[in-house]
């Protein structure tokens, strides 16, 4: 499980993850973006593009996210899910709150 | 009492069990039908239609234990389980003594099956913290986050906890149950089936003493009723000494997140529709650059409900509606400033005024107090609804709650939701934790209460009957409880019928009692066979008599929930004293029962009186002093309980 974070200039990160983001890995993610937020990039893109597993905590993560950005004026945002996510955030209903960008630089410029 | 209790049902049992089901339920039927329709006193209907309803509600009471009895299912010792799996023993305290929490914990450290220990200090205490540190166990309290927001209480300690925590499973423990080293070695093999979401076991307690006064052990409760409800998949989570997959509450907390922001930002849409109209026909609206920051909200609305509408997500569209209105914001302050100017002119003038002829224009001075009448005040209140048209649940220190925030008693509300999910539930039947109980009578009523309210939240707020996700006999076996916790009222008439017959000859039931002893003795018979066939050995009296003898309790439950959920007044705990009062005994807490008792034995005096003058009627007299011996013998249950000082072994009291 690896977390890359890019600085896209103008107050946006893209947050790059590698492998399963599960309840293990989740609270890792929270703290990366608070980390992001709290440094002033508080439009956080989510790339999971490389994350081939994900579960509720994981979702949970992506939520807890959101509002952290949210709370400092900003949005999160996610990228290019695989078919298991895409179905976790079907099921969950996730895909009602959550819009699914192709690819992580489109996110805020889309 | 560490002994496991297993007792093996076999199937003649069970078939036997079902026969005394249908037969009670049928002569139940005949009887009451036979009330209702030929035998009502309809001179005397206050009280004639009092007692055929506590007596209708018994009967759906009895039907509902029955169903509950239909399945009752004794379950194998499960698989071992299988290595690696991850768990958090999560032990939940508030104020309990530090040294019985540091029992619970070094207990919970020799659970064979690795794990890790947590101790979720609500209260957070220095020398709670201290311990763990000493017992080598994780500490865990409520971050910053939760300053100023609702706690949620139990709910919201274990929510917290959820989201710094990361096994799979949860071994939820209160702070005084102290679990036995082979705990997780007889229940984790139950999730072995992805779909167990939960697996309960009992609560016992070894501090109750020899009779247990205060009917604490509540050996129907866990035994047959759980394993009834186990039998139709609707075994429920009794907050302590369960086990709970992560994923299944973590999915419950993600639908829950979702369902409610929607209903959230779709209300919030319209709300703030209405108010930006109000704010915009206020006569003091008119300012021209309020105006069209106005018409900018109202037409950001109209896009928003409309992007919603066309499918965009609610993320999205609530992100965009926030930058726009952030925008408009912005614009306003500068006529923020310009209106202040205008209000302190205002002020002044009237000051003036009031200082030359002591003349207060109350009109003009409800008008500037008012802020909300003022177009900046409008606006603001606009914002308010706005800020709250977002997906950040600003209100809450979590955005997620897995564990069901709608009622004191959480735990029924959450496995109520995890059916509604789909997932299943397992009662293992085996003692696995010894805790302690209450010592005096006054701290078992606050328990008792605070259940039955809590109960009552859910019902009101969450009525099983219309959960969608739930099978039939899963609604009913929730129904069922709740239904249990509305005897108060029964009682009372219970009570009543025999007095006013023996003060005032009033018959209730209009009838020979011929016809009446043969419609109503086969039904009780088999009631009380029904009862002695299910508790399978189990002594079920004391359960019987604090179920009628706690009436006022429970009547006290009802109503301050109904008040609680429907017109949101609080609950009011009665706080308990932590120490017992020494030397004295509590009848204090139980004057309803004492004037019940007195009102019956006057009434035993007015009407053997009443016989021995030729005034009562003998048979009807014999068949209600026997009645209200019964009640006596149900109330007597209060005066050991009331005299009752703990037991003396034990050095601590939860």
């Amino acid at each position: 499980m690896q977390f890359t974070v890019t600085d896209q200039g103008d107050g946006i990160a893209v947050v790059h993850i590698a492998g399963r983001l599960n309840m293990v890995t989740a609270p890792r993610l929270r703290e990366v973006v608070a980390a992001s937020v709290a440094a002033g990039q508080n439009r956080v893109a989510v790339d999971l593009s490389d994350v081939d597993f994900i579960d509720s905590s994981g979702l949970g993560a992506l939520i807890g996210g959101l509002k952290t950005a949210r709370q400092a004026g900003g949005d999160l945002r996610i990228a290019a899910p695989n078919e298991q996510v895409r179905l976790v955030l079907q099921l969950t209903n996730m895909e009602r709150v959550l819009t699914a960008y192709p690819a992580a630089s489109d996110a805020f410029h889309g | 009492m560490a002994v496991p209790v297993r007792s093996a049902r076999s199937a003649a049992h069970l078939l036997f069990l079902r026969v005394a089901v249908l037969v009670t339920v049928a002569l139940g039927a005949n009887y009451i039908i036979w009330r209702w329709f030929f035998s009502l006193n309809w001179d005397a209907w206050w009280i004639a239609v009092a007692l055929v309803l506590a007596e209708t509600y018994s009967l759906i009471d009895v039907a509902l234990f029955g169903l509950t009895m239909w399945r009752a299912r004794d379950r194998e010792l499960p698989a071992a389980p299988v290595p690696d799996l991850t768990v958090d023993v999560f032990i939940t305290t508030y104020n309990e003594p530090v040294e019985l929490v540091k029992r619970t914990a070094q207990a919970a450290r020799r659970i064979r099956y690795p794990h890790a220990t947590w101790i979720l200090d609500d209260g957070n205490r220095p020398e709670m913290r201290e311990a763990a540190q000493l017992l080598e166990v994780g500490y865990i309290t409520r971050g910053p986050d939760w300053q100023n927001r609702p706690l949620h209480a139990k709910a919201g300690n274990l929510n917290n906890a959820l989201m710094s925590t990361e096994g799979e499973f949860l071994l939820i423990l209160d702070a005084d149950q102290v679990p036995l080293p082979h705990i997780l070695d007889h229940t984790l093999g139950y999730f072995n089936d992805p779909k167990v979401a939960l697996v309960q076991t009992p609560q016992v307690f070894d501090n109750v003493s020899a009779g247990d006064p205060l009917g604490s052990q509540a050996p129907l409760f866990y035994g047959p009723i759980q394993q009834g409800k186990d039998g139709w998949n609707a075994a429920f989570f009794c907050g302590s000494n369960a086990l709970v997959r992560r994923e299944a509450l973590m999915q419950l907390g993600i639908t829950r997140y979702v369902l409610e922001m929607e209903r959230v930002v779709t209300r919030a849409l319209a709300g703030a529709a209405r108010v930006l109209d109000r704010a915009g026909r206020a006569d003091d609206a008119q300012d021209p650059i309020v105006q069209t920051a106005l018409h900018e909200v109202g037409a950001a609305i109209g896009d928003t409900r409309i992007a919603i509408a066309a499918g965009e997500t609610i993320g999205n569209a609530t992100y965009t509606l926030q930058q726009r209105i952030a925008s408009v914001s912005r614009d306003l302050v500068a006529v923020d400033l310009r209106l202040l100017t205008l209000d302190l002119a205002a002020i002044a003038e009237l000051q003036v005024e009031t200082d030359a002829d002591s003349f207060i224009p109350a009109h003009s001075l409800e008008l500037l107090a008012a802020r909300d009448l003022s177009p900046l005040g409008a606006l603001e209140s606009v914002q308010v609804l706005l800020r709250s048209i977002d997906v950040d649940r600003a209100d809450e220190a979590q955005p997620l709650m897995p564990l069901a925030t709608i009622s004191v008693t959480e735990d029924m509300a959450t496995s109520m939701r995890l059916h509604g999910l789909g997932f299943s539930s397992v009662y293992h039947h085996e003692t696995l934790a010894l805790g302690l109980a209450p010592e005096d009578l006054g701290t078992m009523i606050t328990q008792r209460l605070r259940w039955a309210q809590g109960t009552m939240q859910v019902m009101l707020r969450e009525n099983p009957l219309l959960q969608r996700g739930l099978s039939v006999p899963q609604r009913l076996m929730y129904f069922s409880t709740m239904w249990s916790y509305l005897s108060g009222y029964a009682a009372l008439v219970y009570f009543a019928a025999p007095a006013v017959f023996l003060c005032f000859g009033i018959l209730p039931v209009n009838t020979t009692a011929l016809e009446f002893f043969l419609r109503f003795l086969p039904f009780m018979v088999a009631n009380q066979l029904l009862f002695i066939i299910s508790s399978h050995g189990i002594s079920t009296w004391r359960g019987q008599q604090y179920s009628l003898a706690l009436f006022p309790v429970w009547i006290k439950a009802t109503t301050t929930a109904a008040a609680n959920v429907v017109f949101h007044r609080p609950l009011g705990f009665a706080v308990t004293p932590k120490t017992r009062q020494e030397g004295t005994a509590a009848w204090h807490l139980i004057l309803p029962q004492i004037a019940v008792a007195i009102v019956l034995v006057v009434s035993v005096i007015i009407g053997v009186t009443r016989l021995g003058l030729g005034l009562g009627e003998p048979i009807g007299t014999l068949v209600n002093l026997a009645w209200v011996i019964f009640d006596l013998l149900i109330l007597s249950v209060l005066v050991p309980a009331a005299r009752f000082r703990g037991s003396t072994t034990k050095e601590s009291t939860p």
